[in-house]
């Protein structure tokens, strides 16, 4: 049952080979058991999941199923969810229960999906390594002396390690496909504004996109489909139309035009990273896809210019955390200005506040045109850059991280090497385009991730891709070695 | 340019961060080293650039102005730190 992805898990479901409570109770059984191991979850919603299963086996027989029905799904802490704890890793939130849901949560409730619980992650989305947050970091089920990435990272390890079948997740500057990538899943960040952001707290919000991490793509395309579109209450939130991901799935890639941007296969990744990428294009070419070098010339400029903006957007969105409204507020405060500043350096974590005093600085009188406006500069220049790119392919392969999964500590004291880390993806959160992460073999024990860029709305497209190379490898099936199977 | 322990203390004020002594050297030296990095773009020209603050360069849809909502104001206050007669309750600000 663990092993089954929510693709098959439906096909169960609707055959009756078991229910949704029974599902449920075992999943919830197997992660109290074994979370222990990997942190994955900071809160577990045993009574609401029940409820929910119950109330999926009764719409089922009722014949009113949809393909989510029963389905179990993990949410990132990051997303309200009414009636359970929405802490965003932090202790500011810790003792924070939403009264509304997110519309990405109401939308999987209304499609019959069962929440187990919240997902551990980096304090309000900020980290590489899930070692930012407030409930401690969890661990990559591949080697457990080993983070799992960032910041979405809970979800990742708690889908690796099969305690349940898809997760959600969300993508500042790489949040979904780098912990993807580096716990052997796959991992979908839609173009900006194809999921509602309401409901998920803000870090920054020119750049939040929320998406599914799943075991196979065709399991991203079934949750996208559910996820995906506009939203009154998210005004940033796209009018576009939603196509049928899965119609799409099977398509030929014979033809395929594919780019390998030379500035992503340069010297400074991890040689054996490199060589497995460079494998999976190979398969593409056996498919029939064409193969031709292109440039992204202003990659490297992608981490100056995201580490100015996103930041200003966190020191403005993080202004709310004021110990008025929700969240910590300190003891004993002896004035307004004290309750907010006390208020915020207890319940705010190192990496929070840097990003803070970055964003503070990088936006008070007399820094605006060298930073922000520079940065915003830059930003065009970057996205430019893939606009070009992508009138010549149809897709960008590349690798999603320039090294595996790091040892727990190793990159923690020093934020700027935490940063380097990103510099594969935080150019498409530049430009607002979708990208994937894939598993693509391994670099000795610990998983490869590949990573596949389209253009604005052509989730379906890399769906597509994504679903013929699972077809073809079992890179996507592979477990960690020591999984607990019963 | 360098960040000095004035301006870690000016910036933690403007950010309403309390900053405890013993942690500003730390601060000011993450800081420092960020902001080299950020230095970085500094050496590529961008004149006559138009800055980019949206990546679809989408503009602010409208709705019409009608109400949307109930009143939630109990259920909004529920998680608040102190509250009394449906307001929210801070230190005295005017004496």
């Amino acid at each position: 049952m663990f092993n089954l992805t929510l693709s098959e898990l439906s096909q169960a479901l609707s055959q009756g080979q078991f229910s949704s409570l029974e599902l449920t109770q075992a999943l919830l059984e197997r992660i109290k058991r074994l979370d222990s191991q990997y942190n994955s979850f900071i809160t577990l919603s045993e009574e609401q999941a029940l409820l929910q299963a119950k109330a999926a086996d009764a719409s089922r027989a009722a014949g009113h199923a949809t393909p989510l029905t029963g389905l179990p799904v993990a949410h990132k802490d990051l997303f309200c969810t009414q009636g359970i704890r929405t802490s965003c890793g932090s202790r500011m939130l810790d003792n924070f229960v939403s009264p509304y849901n997110a519309t990405l949560v109401e939308r999987l409730n209304q499609a019959g999906m069962v929440t187990l619980g919240k997902t551990n992650m980096d304090e309000f989305a900020m980290g590489s390594s899930n070692e930012s947050s407030y409930y401690g970091p969890a661990r990559n089920p591949w080697d457990s002396q080993r983070v799992p990435g960032g910041s979405s990272g809970g979800s990742a390890a708690a889908v690796a390690a099969r305690l349940v079948p898809a997760a959600t997740g969300s993508d500042t500057g790489g949040s979904i496909r780098q912990p993807a990538a580096l716990c052997g899943i796959t991992g979908l960040k839609p173009t900006y504004g194809r999921i509602s952001r309401y409901g998920m707290i803000a870090y920054a919000s020119s750049f939040d996109q929320a998406g599914p991490m799943t075991r196979s793509a065709e399991d991203a395309a079934l949750l996208l489909q559910a996820m995906a579109g506009e939203d009154p209450l998210d005004s940033t939130c796209a009018v576009h139309p939603v196509p049928d991901y899965r119609a799409s799935l099977n398509n030929s890639l014979s033809g395929l035009r594919i780019g390998l941007p030379k500035e992503y296969f340069a010297e400074g990744t991890d040689p054996e990273i490199l060589q497995r990428v460079r494998e999976a294009v190979a398969e593409f070419e056996k498919m029939g896809a064409q193969v031709k070098e292109v440039s992204l010339p202003n990659t490297q400029l992608s981490i100056p210019a995201y580490y100015i903006l996103a930041p200003a957007e966190a020191s403005s969105n993080l202004s709310r955390f004021d110990g008025v409204r929700y969240g910590h507020r300190c003891a004993a405060p002896k004035d307004l200005e004290d309750l907010y500043k006390r208020t915020r350096e207890e319940g705010f974590g190192t990496e929070v506040k840097r990003r803070i005093m970055v964003g503070t600085y990088a936006l008070s009188e007399g820094f605006y045109d060298a930073y922000y406006r520079k940065a915003q500069q830059i930003r065009r220049l970057i996205q430019q850059d893939f606009v070009r790119v992508l009138q010549d392919v149809d897709v960008i392969m590349a690798p999603v991280t320039p090294c595996a999964a790091f040892p727990l500590g190793e990159k923690n004291s020093d934020p700027v090497s935490m940063y380097m880390e990103d510099v594969f993806t935080l150019s498409l959160n530049l430009a607002g385009l979708p990208g994937m992460s894939i598993p693509c073999g391994f670099s000795g024990h610990l998983p490869v991730g590949l990573q596949l860029i389209g253009n604005y709305f052509d989730e379906a497209r890399l769906l597509n891709i994504a679903h013929q190379y699972q077809q073809v490898t079992d890179w996507h099936q592979h477990t960690p070695a020591n999984l607990s199977e019963d | 340019m360098s960040l000095d322990r004035s301006d870690v203390e000016r910036i933690a004020h403007l950010a309403r961060l309390a900053i405890h002594e013993p942690e500003i050297p730390e601060y000011t030296e993450s800081l420092n080293s960020i902001l080299s990095l950020i230095d970085q773009m500094q050496a590529t020209p961008t004149d006559g650039i138009e800055p980019l603050a949206h990546p679809l360069d989408a503009v602010q849809r409208l709705r019409s102005d009608v109400v949307t909502e109930a009143n939630q104001r109990d259920s909004l206050q529920a998680c608040a730190p102190a509250v009394e007669d449906g307001l929210f309750l801070v230190p005295k600000v005017i004496e």
